[in-house]
């Protein structure tokens, strides 16, 4: 039990959330939005995941980046996708950025911040192309350029520096692809490849890698044993015998 | 598994926000996102001035040098938000769906003064977990223009000029002094922004550029001044 008026005896300590380091951009450009992110997931000080994508789906037309805690953002964007999905069949409709917007609002508000998702959403709809970055307690901003994640700082040097209105897609590309490079160099929690998502009107072209780290990791042997490695000493075999056998029918969709 | 235990146990506290304390002030210990700068609101014959400026913090980083404060509520009517960014943006937008709501069953344009404690309701009871400094401006045929602000804590009182977020401190003097009765829209224009202005000088959580916005019966017009078309003052 936790006192309520906050003494210091037996106050529960919050434990601290796993931050995996990242580095996430979005920029709008002339004809949908370009999103962009590292690929390392680190565990402390070991890389755990060297190709982690970090680029979720949410629907057809949207695109999710995340930082944070891994498992907040791949939780709270495949909850995302799900609502969505659903919408869509009821009503007919593709969604909109917006919507995808508010409902991640309203789910980290209610968790007053305690599900650690840093999302930059970017997608295009029948109103434009838009770019949306909401935090963890549920604040939304819409801006055209954006970086989120450990290496944010760096990457918001080169879009603040680069950035212009109405970029062609080449420009666009590189200019996100230079932000990511520049988290990457300068922030340790963030590293390896570069993915890219390109999303227009006409479609979505998910680019992974965009980029590949020019350190190589070939391993050095191989790690498989011949059968015979290990000599077989004693071999006793138990015949398992049919008592009673059962067959439960579920209830499923397809029934009548 | 003693961590996993304590975990569930904060996390369910803070969804039936029980034992508020602890997560309230955990969480105005953190850098929580967006510690916002300063607000200004200003009545007129004839309608409101309202301004801020454009700067969300997350510690010692600009989150958002381009934010917009001034949040729409109503067709006339506008809030000018400080303080927590998440928690003002999702008061601003329950307040939008029960004013919406409340102005369609009347079938007539709602009052500023209904908003105003439409907003003191949300702030005054939920004032443990919020720290939201909020500015009502509008305008109604009723009463005219009208300015309420909803400070942290969750009171509600009209005047005819108020200033609000972490900038505003540092202005008080220049507004007492500066401001008349009877001003004109132009003059308010003018006296909203040099506030601002002066604000944003002295205070590192203010900055950016100074959004403006006059609501009237005609409407809204908006506009921005950019950091280096802000009034200048000495800079000793």
């Amino acid at each position: 039990t936790v006192p309520v008026n906050g003494s210091e005896e037996g106050k529960i300590k919050a434990p601290k959330p796993m931050k995996t380091g990242t580095t996430i951009a979005g920029v709008v450009y002339k004809d949908g939005v370009v999103l962009g992110a590292d690929t390392r997931a680190t565990s402390e000080e070991v890389v755990a995941d060297k190709m982690c994508a970090k680029i979720h789906y949410i629907a057809p037309n949207i695109y999710c980046c995340g930082a944070g805690t891994a498992a907040d953002t791949e939780k709270t964007t495949d909850m995302l996708s799900s609502n969505l999905t659903i919408f869509s069949m009821n009503s007919g409709r593709n969604p909109r950025v917006v919507m995808a917007v508010n409902i991640l609002q309203d789910m980290l508000f209610r968790y007053r911040g305690m599900i650690g998702a840093h999302l930059i959403l970017g997608g295009v709809d029948c109103t434009g192309s838009h770019l949306y970055t909401v935090g963890p307690y549920g604040s939304m901003d819409k801006v055209p350029y954006l970086a989120m994640g450990s290496g944010k700082l760096p990457a918001m040097g080169i879009l603040e520096d680069r950035f212009k209105g109405n970029m062609d897609l080449e420009e666009a590309k590189a200019l996100v692809s230079d932000a990511i490079h520049a988290g990457i160099m300068s922030d340790l929690a963030s590293g390896n490849n570069i993915d890219l998502c390109v999303i227009t009107k006409e479609g979505v072209d998910y680019i992974r890698p965009h980029r590949e780290s020019i350190y190589n990791y070939k391993r050095q042997a191989k790690y498989k044993y011949k059968p015979g490695t290990t000599p077989v000493l004693n071999k006793t075999v138990n015949q398992l015998e049919l008592v009673h056998e059962t067959v439960q029918m579920m209830e499923t969709a397809g029934s009548s | 598994m003693c961590v996993c235990v304590c975990v569930c146990v904060c996390v369910l506290q803070c969804c039936r926000s029980a034992a508020v304390c602890l997560c309230s002030s955990a969480r105005r210990g953190l850098s929580c996102n967006g510690w916002s700068g300063t607000i200004m609101a200003v009545e007129f014959e004839g309608g409101v001035v309202i301004g801020a400026d454009s700067r969300t913090t997350t510690g010692a980083y600009i989150a958002n040098r381009v934010t917009d404060k001034l949040t729409p509520i109503h067709e006339r009517i506008f809030c000018c938000r400080s303080g927590s960014a998440a928690d003002t943006q999702a008061i601003a937008d329950a307040v939008t769906y029960q004013l919406g709501f409340h102005s369609i069953e009347l079938d007539e344009a709602p009052l500023v003064q209904t908003a105003a404690s439409l907003f003191r309701e949300m702030c005054y009871r939920y004032r443990e977990e919020l720290m939201a400094g909020i500015i009502v401006a509008g305008w109604d045929p009723r009463r005219g223009g009208q300015v309420y602000t909803v400070p942290v804590g969750g009171m509600m009182t009209r005047q005819p000029v108020s200033v609000g977020g972490s900038g505003s401190s540092y202005i008080y003097g220049y507004v007492d002094s500066n401001y008349r009765a009877g001003m004109s829209k132009e003059e308010c224009l003018k006296f909203t922004a040099e506030a601002l202005t002066l604000a944003m000088e002295r205070d590192g959580s203010s900055g950016g550029v100074v959004r403006l916005a006059v609501v009237s019966e005609q409407g809204v017009e908006r506009q921005v001044i950019l950091g280096n078309q802000l009034p200048k003052f000495s800079t000793v």
